[in-house]
């Protein structure tokens, strides 16, 4: 018979192999799917995986469009797997990730038309501010009252939709156009946009910070006390406590990273790829990086391969939408697939499978 | 396109009728095709239009695209793909359809209830809606009972805000009782918080409850509260065969077919359509036999005297909500006061987000 029997510790193998063991298992069930949907199950795996990089007809457009879309999702991720590795629960992110849209966007509709080198960076620090500030309600709540910060988190999303509806119809609301909702266009407004910075290469400040976040997360956590710190009070609480670690200074530090990076992440966005203050600006770029975060083990560097796997998904998914007219709904259950995958597969990382001799009583 | 247009004109010179070129014809929807509402009735003409023409066009669709970044990606690598016309079935599109269009001048688009063409291959097409929220809010005035309509209001932009005015004002011409509750709900379609408005304005005493959102799930609640309703776009009676008392259809094939016509013919130009009853664009889903004849008639009766231009559902005297005037007596709306319409007429006593 078979029986599970605990590892003794987590093993580090099946730690790095199961994210790739997962995707080539999504191929296959995946491809079964598009198969019994009537599709040709290798056509749309390599339109998804393989043509919005190396096709000749959309890789030149697609392969900077891969950089637009991720590069939010790793912006805000890294920011969440420091939290999460601390055992702090940030699920809000597309919270402070609207509400640092409004704030770098008030910046430069506050400053329109003049021109000026400085409203850039302006936005960029109100922007930060923005995401701070919004998480750190759920972080004071906890720290002095004891509440749940997945709860407050999560919840303040729908307040922030909320104020950016109101925004999008009141005070941001572009006056030239009198009847509808949505601000003035920011790529128009030189000073305050988000441009490429190398035409069609897709890159633009938020891909320079997403890059930049990488590297800083990366020397925290494997150089720094303050991230030694994190992984302690994640893996250890009561052994942090006594080494003199503040579980309200993490909660305040967690969740203001996570904050300002995903405020950031809605700055560029507003500013650049989405253009203006719009009430549906949010399309769960906040929610989608939770799942980049597990996907790369909360890794800085495995977070960079899970947020442009996904990105690829989103951009493939459309291309096999348009030419195989697969289902939109397919798509999603083959995202789906992808982390149910990658969490059934970690049993493997704590257990292993023994296959034993006779009958136990 | 312009290859289909020298094709065209080369054809003509040739005198060789028969167009091979097969026309390429790209949908963006901003929800699912099953939606049974709004994208389903773009669907349903996107199937006419190939039925019409055939092998001689060839559409693809992709579905549950949201404005910004990602509709200006899907559509650019349409474009990139060869497609000769392009479909954008959402007001939201505006900006996204106006900033593609102007890197690939030889697609010619078509933004459905669009407001912004910048651009001379951006031709824009709406349905006279407000011409069909006359005829329901003539039915709902005389079938409620509590005198309290509920009305799920989407975003705040002139085709909704006329919807509501104009269901307002007749429902309100044939019982001066009546009242409106209207909620927001800020999405095109998402069933759960739809489904949530209307047991909120059931709560608040609604027995008509009325929809500007494109998901079935307001005429399941109605069914199960043992209310009425009407569906949006497409007939919804499977949905609520007691409670759905009819709904606007949208008929957009004949209107399709045509332009995809004028690309073939090498006709094809910029437009603004605004089109109603008279153009068959709009139409009612059968009529709920719990609809008296006599007041069946009457709708019929006021179908028929729009589509003939007798009567203009905005029709004044008409105060807007501040009690201010707004068109005098006889006088009818300009298309330019309804295509901006940011106002709540006399008599709606809520307040519209502003």
């Amino acid at each position: 018979m078979i029986r599970l029997e605990r590892r003794k510790e987590p093993s580090k193998f099946w730690r790095i192999a199961n994210p790739f063991l997962a995707v080539v298992l999504t191929m296959l069930a995946g491809g079964a799917m598009f198969a019994a949907l009537g599709k040709d199950p290798v056509a749309a795996i390599r339109l998804i995986f393989f043509d919005p990089i190396f096709s000749q007809t959309f890789g030149s457009y697609s392969r900077p469009q891969l950089l637009i879309k991720s590069a939010p999702l790793i912006l805000i991720a890294i920011g969440l797997a420091i939290g999460f590795k601390a055992n702090i629960w940030n699920i809000g992110a597309e919270g402070q990730y609207i509400i640092g849209a409004l704030f770098g966007a008030g910046v430069a509709l506050a400053f329109f038309p003049a021109p000026g080198w400085y409203i850039f960076p302006l936005m960029v620090m109100a922007g930060a501010f923005g995401g701070f500030l919004w998480a750190m309600i759920p972080a004071i709540l906890k720290t002095r009252f004891n509440t749940n910060e997945i709860l407050v988190s999560l919840l303040l999303v729908y307040v922030a939709e909320r104020i950016l509806a109101a925004m999008a119809l009141g005070l941001m609301r572009n006056p030239d156009i009198p009847g509808f909702p949505g601000s003035r266009d920011l790529r128009r407004y030189e000073a305050a946009h988000n441009a490429e910075l190398i035409a069609n290469t897709g890159i633009h400040w938020g891909v320079v910070a997403a890059l930049i976040a990488v590297i800083f997360a990366y020397v925290m956590m494997t150089r720094h006390m303050l991230g030694y710190q994190v992984q302690l009070a994640g893996q250890a609480p009561r052994a942090a406590r006594f080494g003199g670690v503040s579980p309200a200074r993490l909660v305040v530090i967690c969740l203001g990273i996570s904050g300002a990076l995903a405020g950031l992440a809605g700055m560029f966005e507003v500013s650049g790829p989405g253009g203006q203050v719009r009430i549906e600006f949010a399309s769960g770029y906040g929610f989608t990086a939770i799942i980049v975060a597990f996907l790369g083990r909360l890794n800085p560097f495995g977070i960079v391969l899970a947020g442009l796997l996904l990105g690829l998904t989103y951009i493939g998914g459309e291309l096999s939408q348009m030419i195989l007219q697969l289902p939109g709904a397919a798509i999603q259950v083959f995202q789906g697939m992808l982390l149910f995958f990658l969490l059934a597969l970690d049993f493997q990382t704590n257990y292993r499978l023994r296959l034993t001799r006779g009958m136990r009583i | 396109m312009k290859k289909l247009l020298t094709a065209a004109a080369l054809s003509a010179a040739l005198a060789t009728p028969a167009l091979a070129e097969t026309t390429k014809v790209g949908f963006i929807y901003i929800g699912p095709v099953g939606d049974f509402g709004w994208t389903a009735g773009h669907d349903r003409a996107r199937q006419e239009l190939q039925d019409h023409f055939g092998d001689a066009v060839e559409t693809s669709i992709v579905e549950n695209v949201d404005y910004g970044a990602d509709a200006e990606r899907v559509m650019t690598q349409m474009a990139i793909s060869g497609t000769d016309v392009i479909f954008a079935a959402s007001f939201g599109y505006g900006p996204d359809v106006n900033a593609v269009a102007g890197r690939f001048p030889d697609v010619a688009f078509q933004h459905a209830t669009g407001y912004i063409q910048e651009h001379p291959n951006i031709s824009l097409y709406d349905a006279r809606f407000y011409e069909g929220r006359a005829v329901l809010g003539h039915i709902a005035g005389k079938m409620t009972e509590t005198n309290t309509i509920g009305y799920i209001a989407s975003y705040p932009i002139p085709a909704v805000v006329s919807g509501i005015n104009s269901a307002f004002l007749h429902a309100r011409a044939v019982n001066p009782d009546v009242n409106f509750r209207i909620i927001w709900t800020y999405s095109w379609f998402d069933p759960a918080l739809e489904a949530d408005a209307a047991e909120t304005l059931i709560e608040q005493g609604a027995d008509v409850i009325m929809q500007h959102t494109d998901s079935t799930a307001a005429v399941r609640v109605a069914e199960d509260a043992g209310v009425m309703a009407f569906g949006q776009a497409s007939d919804m009676t499977q949905f609520g065969p007691t409670a759905h008392l009819s709904a606007i259809v949208d008929r957009w094939a004949p209107y399709y077919i045509s332009r995809i016509q004028a690309v073939k013919d090498g006709t094809w130009e910029a437009q603004n359509s605004w089109m109603g009853f008279a153009d068959g664009i709009i139409e009612m889903a059968p009529w709920n036999d719990r609809i008296p004849a006599d007041l069946q008639a009457e709708a019929d009766n006021l179908i028929a005297a729009i589509a003939a231009g007798e009567y203009h559902p905005f029709t004044g005297p008409i105060n807007r909500q501040d009690g201010t005037a707004w068109l005098a007596e006889g006088e009818t709306a300009p298309d330019a006061d309804l295509a901006t319409m940011n106002f709540y007429v006399e008599g709606i006593t809520q307040e519209l987000p502003n």
